[in-house]
């Protein structure tokens, strides 16, 4: 190699680490070390109450305040978290969708308190309301109002922060929910074509500068691990993007047509088991979206290796960074044009994408559009529908995954046995203390201004008005984001998504282990007089339910009766239902690591009902520790990403019946 | 009212703690009457004959709510129990839902989409989700002893099912009003009138009048369709718009349900109906067992009728006897 010639690279791209945890200073300190490693932007997480509009102290926030992100209740919350960072050269990505609107304004209004230009600001708001129905579950008002929010905040930063991202289109949690690469390309352009459409029917656009607003869409996708065909499907989108752009809304400005987005790598795929195995599937991914030039993702956010495990520590975070430095400035990849360009392979492989990319849009359309496929559970079927044959796969063993169904033999490893477990905890008095700092802030308002913020909200909210003025006076006066969303909620009303659940998706061809269960269904329903009802229930503000839906489907199919309602219930509701349904059992699932709060709450509401005998169990991310905990207190098993195997936990749930009742349980399959 | 769920409850008691509006006892009335073990069975009668049946005077009205899937049944019950609820008004649910051919599995979820907003958690409403385990010997059947159990205890009793498909339950068969929901803009909701496959309903609904003409379209087609039908009593059915979004037309719904009850009421019919329906439901389960020769030789379905119907008691107890009678024909 000679090394005396300086070669031209390509610029990298954005390096950033999702984060966010505990409280605003927390973050803040985290933020600022991360920069001082070479990290290049801001990535918030934020918390579930601040995603679903609640404030720190509102009875649903219980328990997850500061636990999957920064809780910000206030402006106050805001100036803590961006003390010190350069507002106008630091790009900042705010993952936040019912709430973006809120989120930006509170962004806005420090800005102007620091003294920086708005139009100086640069940055991301991921606003993408549509995938939010479908897979992620922070949505909060029905679609019609959820995405006008969407419209108004493009409109807002297109004419008054030109170089922000006013939304991220996501096929990320698409792929999370199951889609293939056929369905991440086609919902993700469908929903596109929804916003932009929107923005082109508000009137708040001249017709002429609507190429600008083509412009400013990015999305956000997900990478997995079957990654020549990844890499061929941002190539597909890539291309299916720029069509669109001149077909359908004519911009001919080539520039405006770029298809831009991030990544974040896979998350579905990481294992429990031998995490250390993470580390490659995720180097891997990093290749998908990054080895095509023409079809290379502009920021990259990889998770860390032990994320299956629970919340990662600052190293595991440094650790994921490195990965991608490594690649951007060790490795030559920036030095070449597109090292794909003229292969017939690659270039086959991107056609048959697009062609089912494009049947598949046909079929939204058919559909009446993404927001109405969305609302009568068309895309959540498909969705579900998918996950459901993968994870049949790997019960089958089709599908291979090292260390999970294959060579699980594994020597004990010395990255899991740390002092700590392996991973980070939330203190536990940061809740109190955010709920403190929350309500100091409020006893120091100025309420009559308060008051007359969200009057002028209100009345931007019923008169079509654009809602960021508003909501930027709302954030100077000291309006909280339980105050901003409420008043809202009051307008808009609030919406729970189709679970997609309906599917016709029997297996025809059951294997024996599914006959066999089948019978000790329908045999435990005999005995106990009735079929076996059970009662699935998402409690708390965590919206992740592929995992719930997934259960639900299979229970159904081993002969189950099934009660689901979706997400956000309180332990009052699980209660109720439990007890209107006559279930026989009932199973929650808990991802944002509220568990051990949740099931307390629980255990009360049942004894309230006199279900104190109806055995519960609990599936989510539970470190071990907890696991045990739980089962102290009388939860009956405890299920976690490790535990793939479902027809184990049909089998398991049909003992637990039995045991229950007084009746011997049936044990492992002979 | 603390019941033990692992041994039976004291069938009088539990009938007394219905009657008093007691939810755990509806859940346990409900849990039995789908048990099939025989001291369940016994229980159940025993309860049944023992509810107050004055709930007929008081008001307590058995709605059917049917129509096709996507007609937007479930946030039209909504929007009704919304109206009702200002009205102080108690209401019981049973929504009923297919169940998988194959492995007799189900999923139930429409709880929530029925009870949007403040309803979530209030204790004035009750749902049982049903799920319909195919039509022979299914849970179809208990169906109408479980409405009984409702109307003891609730002042609505709304029965919601997929009106499509022979093995559905056919909600016309057991309430004292039917509603029937029809989708705008589909053809569907028509052709399923014409095809006769249900009774006539009583009230007419076509939900999504906010997407205008379309609504406004099917309105008058639905209209044209059934004329200036009226039901075998001589009830004129009325078709009316609603939109359960805009929560548009639904107090003139919930109205015109109410006006039908008290049309029944006013001519007696009402006790007739429900006679006629137990009756009904009596002799289907003794066809089923005993197919058309046992119905002959209990009398044929019209002397069975006459007499049944003439009676009074738990529906129960009235087909024990009647099965008792023809086994012991059968063993002369």
């Amino acid at each position: 190699m000679d090394m005396s010639v300086a070669v031209k690279r390509d610029k990298p791209w954005l390096m950033r680490t999702y984060s966010g945890h505990t409280s605003a200073r927390a973050s803040n300190e985290l933020y600022r070390s991360n920069l001082a490693r070479g990290q290049t932007g801001l990535s918030v997480a934020f918390d579930l109450p601040t995603q679903t509009g609640y404030d720190s102290d509102h009875p649903l926030a219980r328990g997850e305040v500061g636990k999957v992100g920064v809780p910000i209740s206030h402006i106050g919350d805001m100036e803590t978290l961006l003390d010190g960072i350069p507002l106008d050269t630091m790009n900042t990505s705010m993952t936040i969708n019912a709430t973006a609107a809120w989120l930006l304004a509170l962004y806005c209004a420090v800005a102007e308190r620091k003294g920086v230009d708005q139009r100086a600001l640069q940055g991301t708001t991921q606003n993408d309301i549509v995938k939010e129905y479908l897979s992620r579950g922070t949505y909060i008002f029905p679609p019609e109002p959820s995405i006008r929010l969407t419209s108004d905040i493009i409109c807002y930063t297109v004419n008054n922060i030109p170089k922000w991202n006013p939304t991220n289109i996501c096929s990320y949690h698409l792929q999370e929910a199951g889609a293939t690469p056929v369905q991440e390309i086609a919902y993700a352009l469908s929903t596109a074509i929804a916003v932009l459409d929107a923005v082109r029917d508000s009137g708040q656009i001249e017709d002429k500068g609507f190429g600008k607003v083509v412009g400013r869409i990015s999305f956000f996708v997900n990478a997995g691990i079957r990654f020549i065909e990844e890499m061929c499907k941002m190539r597909a989108m890539t291309e299916l993007w720029d069509r669109l752009c001149v077909e359908r809304y004519g911009v001919q400005d080539h520039n405006l047509r770029r298809f831009r987005y991030g990544v974040q790598v896979n998350s579905l795929g990481l294992t429990e088991q031998q995490p250390e195995n993470n580390v490659q599937r995720i180097v891997l991914e990093m290749l998908a979206i990054t080895l095509s030039k023409h079809a290379r993702a502009r920021a990259v956010q990889l998770p860390a290796w032990n994320e299956a495990l629970g919340l990662p520590r600052p190293w595991d975070q440094q650790w994921a960074l490195r990965m991608q430095q490594v690649l951007a400035f060790e490795t030559d990849l920036l030095e070449y044009n597109d090292i794909f360009d003229g292969s017939p392979v690659i270039a086959a492989k991107v056609e048959r994408l697009m062609e089912g990319a494009e049947e598949e849009m046909e079929a939204v359309r058919e559909n009446g559009g993404m927001v109405q496929a969305v609302q009568n559970g068309y895309v959540k079927r498909q969705l579900v529908r998918s996950h459901t044959e993968r994870l049949r796969a790997i019960e089958r063993g089709d599908l291979k995954i090292v260390g999970v169904n294959c060579f699980k033999e594994t020597a004990p490893s010395p990255l899991t046995e740390g002092m700590d477990g392996g991973i980070m905890r939330v203190d536990p008095g940061a809740e109190r203390a955010q709920i403190e700092s929350l309500q100091a802030f409020r006893a120091q308002r100025d309420d009559a201004e308060v008051k007359a913020a969200l009057d002028t909200l209100a009345e931007a909210a019923r008169t079509g008005t654009n809602i960021m003025p508003a909501s930027i006076r709302c954030a100077h006066a000291g309006v909280t984001t339980g105050e901003w969303a409420g008043r809202l909620r009051e307008i808009f009303g609030e919406y729970r998504a189709p679970t997609g659940i309906d599917i016709s998706i029997q297996d025809t061809t059951p294997t024996e282990e599914m006959e066999a269960i089948r019978t000790r269904t329908r045999k435990t329903g005999e005995e106990l007089g009735r079929p076996l009802r059970i009662l699935l229930g998402k409690p708390g503000l965590d919206g992740h339910s592929n995992g719930a839906e997934q259960i639900a489907v299979k229970a159904r199919d081993v002969g189950f009766e099934i009660v689901y309602d979706g997400i956000r219930l309180t332990p009052a509701q699980i209660a109720k239902a439990a007890q209107e349904e006559g279930v026989h059992l009932v199973g929650l699932s808990v991802l944002s690591g509220s568990h051990l709060e949740l099931v307390e709450d629980i255990f009360a509401r049942f004894s309230e009902v006199g279900l104190s005998d109806v055995p519960i169990i609990l599936g989510g991310i539970i470190p071990e520790e907890d696991a045990g905990q739980l089962k102290q207190r009388g939860i009956a098993a405890v299920y976690t990403p490790k535990d793939i195997d479902l027809n184990r936990i049909m089998m398991d749930m049909v003992d637990i019946i039995r045991t229950s009742h007084g009746l011997q349980p049936f044990g492992a399959l002979q | 009212m603390n019941l033990q769920r692992r041994s039976l409850p004291d069938p009088d008691d539990l009938a007394g703690a219905i009657a008093a509006h007691d939810r755990g006892a509806v859940a346990t009335a409900l849990n039995m009457l789908d048990d099939r073990r025989p001291e369940a069975r016994k229980c159940a009668s025993r309860m049944l004959a023992t509810l107050p049946d004055d709930r007929l005077d008081a008001g307590a009205h058995l709605i059917g709510i049917t129509g096709p899937p996507g007609a937007g049944k479930s946030s039209l019950t909504a929007a009704l129990i919304q109206v009702w609820r200002a009205q102080g008004k108690r209401i019981g649910i049973l929504a009923v839902d297919p169940s998988s051919p194959l492995s007799g599995g189900a999923l139930l979820g429409d709880r929530l989409r029925m009870m949007t907003g403040e309803g979530i958690a209030d204790h004035s409403v009750f749902v049982r989700s049903l799920a319909s385990r195919g039509e022979y010997g299914g849970l179809s059947a208990e169906v109408w002893p479980m409405s009984l159990v409702m109307l003891a205890a609730f002042d609505i009793v709304l029965i919601e099912t997929v009106g499509v498909g022979q093995r559905e339950v056919d909600v016309s068969k057991l309430s004292d009003t039917t509603v029937f929901v029809a989708q705008p803009a589909s053809g569907d909701s028509i052709q399923f009138l014409k095809a006769g496959i249900m009774e006539v309903p009583h009230v007419l609904v076509v939900n999504k009048a906010d997407m205008g003409a379309p609504a406004r379209r099917t309105l008058a087609e639905l209209k044209t369709t059934l004329g200036s039908r009226t039901d075998a009593d001589g009830w004129e059915v009325p078709a009316v718009a609603v939109s359960a979004t805009t929560c548009t037309g639904i107090e003139e719904l919930m109205n015109t349900i109410e006006a039908h009850r008290v049309w029944l009421a006013e001519r007696g019919l009402l006790a007739d109906r429900r006679k006629r329906f137990q009756a009904e439901w009596i002799v289907k389960r003794l066809r089923e067992d005993f197919g058309r020769f046992g119905i002959e030789r209990l009398g044929g379905e019209p002397g069975l009728f006459r007499t049944l119907t003439q009676r009074s008691g738990s529906p129960f107890d009235q087909y024990d006897d009647l099965r008792a009678s023809f086994l012991a024909h059968w063993h002369d």
